[in-house]
């Protein structure tokens, strides 16, 4: 690549800094509200006058967060694992093969993808109730992994539709089984438009609120954005905006996390699709 | 693991749906075969790709219907009936009339045209900022890492403490905005600037997910492609318009469809900021409100059902309009 100019280098760090200050001004104010002392709470600055880190520790000391945060790091990559074996299955059957019932498939999935899902939650809560899967892991699991795989089929079939085929019929010409050219060529080449959707299907789960707070009924499966919404404050008294705050400023981090170890795949990986011959 | 033993009993009573699935397969691959009757038996290798395709599609069909079948046929039998759990012994088939009730309420076509708003403007705004968010996340030449991760922190914090920071930041006394706004003005107990808010904590929240997906479909457009139109004398926008979008079009068509199928149901920021109060109440709110809290089984089921079908024809408008580049249509991607 030429040589980088002043000026182009000025201009991306203007476009870099735009980015940062849409993305974060309305995040650095939840950390900031969850800083803010009782007494300063209400006054309106952005940066807190009074700094405390009284709400982080009462969450964990007394809110019992410990525990939702285990069960939402423990679902959401159980879910997210199966969800990617699975959707990449189907992506790779759907992107690449030739069989009837391929659209039934897709127009199946993007179905599921769009029934509203607050209906869905009263008769599942029955199901869940009477064989027992209510307030379990596998219990929000199963939901999980069914309301990411559409999501996770579309963009993954999308994906592996532009990767170098050739190098699968080349394979198969050197006298390997179609599962075998799956397995040893395209995988490794699918891998970024995999993390791709992998980060996508993660934070679904994640950030799922609606099956948390219906399918379950205590800390044994309840996820942390479910558990936020029974903080009460430090005593009953208190306004609980100062620990939710804080309790969601603490699961942001294992999604920043996630992100800055994955992103650097899809750097690669999504160039290594572009040069292809 | 102990999850399979659990779930082996709805897997037996759904084994019945899975056999009808293959059996409009199998009725497919029987026109198949009768047409290709005319050349003797299709090729092996035809054969057990049909089969792979089959076996691979498996698992994920089997999840997904064991998981949804049950939710989706009561859904649909309850916006049959009347079912209200206050009146619980008042319960019978009433056919269509919940439907006619529903369709024929302005709270509906209210709450539907407030959907309608905050989807489309929302979305618009979302698909030009996340188009702008990728090429800055994929082209920039300094602190690449750094950016792509900042821009989708948005998308990884839950929408519902996120509606409560931005509920907090508008309410006079709390917030930083309304500090600045000064006075006693608060946006949020009026509906236009309510729903405003409503779709600005929206675009803010789903825009990073816009620009991954399409940050992925950039980085398909071959490079040399863009060296060459330039040398052919092309600007920067005829390149952009004439070379990287139509490229693109699969993951503009990913990236808007299940956008626009999330925006539809919009109900997490809604439900924080006005709980659909001050007539800002989305389909989602209504159907809730009507299912949970008013216990009338009936009439929010039969709001569902409506919902799906909009959703449904908003898709569909979709995928026809993009043709051939919807995925599992019969040309490949391949250029």
């Amino acid at each position: 690549m030429a040589a980088i100019t002043t000026r182009q280098r000025t201009g991306w760090t203007v476009a870099n800094f735009v980015v940062a200050v849409y993305a974060l001004i309305p995040v650095l104010w939840l950390v900031s509200l969850s800083l803010k002392d009782k007494s300063t709470f209400t006054d309106g600055h952005f940066i807190p006058r009074k700094w405390t880190f009284e709400n982080y520790v009462n969450i964990f000391k007394v809110g019992g967060f410990t525990q939702p945060l285990i069960n939402s790091i423990g679902i959401a990559i159980i879910s997210t694992v199966i969800a990617i074996v699975l959707g990449t299955f189907a992506a790779y059957a759907i992107a690449r093969l030739e069989f009837p019932g391929k659209r039934l498939m897709l127009g199946a999935s993007l179905l599921i993808a769009m029934f509203p899902q607050v209906s869905l939650v009263t008769p599942m809560f029955q199901i869940e109730r009477s064989i027992g899967l209510f307030n379990t892991w596998p219990g929000l699991i199963l939901p999980y992994i069914t309301f990411t795989l559409p999501l996770t089929i579309y963009t993954l079939s999308a994906f592996l539709r532009e990767i170098p085929w050739e190098l699968e019929k080349a394979a198969k010409m050197d006298g390997a089984t179609p599962f075998q050219a799956f397995r040893q060529v395209i995988v490794p080449l699918a891998m970024p438009g995999v993390v791709t959707t992998a980060i996508l299907a993660f934070i679904q789960c994640w950030n799922d609120f609606v099956f948390a707070i219906s399918l379950t009924s205590s800390n044994r499966a309840r996820t942390a954005p479910a558990a936020i919404s029974f903080f009460t404050g430090a005593s009953q008294f208190e306004d609980p905006v100062g620990s939710i705050m804080a309790a969601a400023v603490v699961i942001t981090i294992p999604i920043i996390i996630f992100v800055l170890i994955f992103q650097r795949r899809i750097v690669s990986g999504l160039t290594s699709g572009a040069v292809k011959g | 693991m102990t999850d399979s033993g659990e779930t082996s009993k709805p897997r037996d009573t759904s084994r019945a749906d899975v056999r009808t699935a293959d059996g409009a397969v199998a009725t497919a691959g029987g026109a198949a075969a009768v047409r290709a009757g005319r050349r003797p038996a299709i090729s092996e290798g035809k054969r057990s790709e049909r089969r792979l395709g089959w076996l691979l599609c498996l698992p994920a069909a089997v999840v997904m219907v064991v998981v949804t079948i049950y939710p989706i046929v009561y859904a649909v039998l309850l916006s049959l009936q009347r079912a209200d759990l206050r009146f619980p012994d008042d319960r019978k088939w009433i056919g269509l009339s919940n439907y006619v009730t529903v369709l024929t309420n302005s709270f509906w076509w209210h709450a539907f045209a407030i959907t309608m708003i905050v989807t489309v403007v929302s979305v618009a705004f979302e698909l030009v900022l996340g188009m702008a968010l990728a090429m800055i996340m994929h082209r920039t030449l300094v602190g690449r890492g750094l950016v792509r991760t900042l821009a989708l922190i948005p998308y990884g914090i839950v929408t519902v403490v996120a509606a409560y920071g931005w509920q907090y930041a508008w309410t006079p006394g709390y917030g930083y905005i309304a500090h600045v706004l000064g006075g006693n003005s608060a946006p949020l107990t009026e509906q236009i600037p309510a729903i405003g808010i409503i779709i600005l904590a929206e675009i803010w929240k789903t825009t990073p997910f816009m620009a991954l997906l399409l940050m992925a479909g950039l980085a398909i457009v071959p490079d040399d492609l863009q060296r060459a139109a330039s040398m052919d004398g092309a600007t920067t926008w005829q390149r952009f318009t004439q070379v990287t979008l139509p490229l693109m079009k699969p993951a503009i068509l990913v990236a808007l469809l299940f956008r626009t199928l999330d925006a539809v149901r919009v109900y997490d920021n809604i439900y924080v900021l006005t709980n659909g109060a001050q007539g800002t109440s989305s389909l989602s709110i209504l159907t809730y409100h009507n299912l949970i809290g008013g216990l009338n089984l009936g009439i929010g089921s039969t709001m569902s059902i409506l919902m799906f079908i909009t959703v449904a024809i908003i898709a569909f408008i979709f995928i026809k309009g993009f043709g051939t580049a919807a995925p599992g249509t019969d040309t490949t991607g391949r250029r």
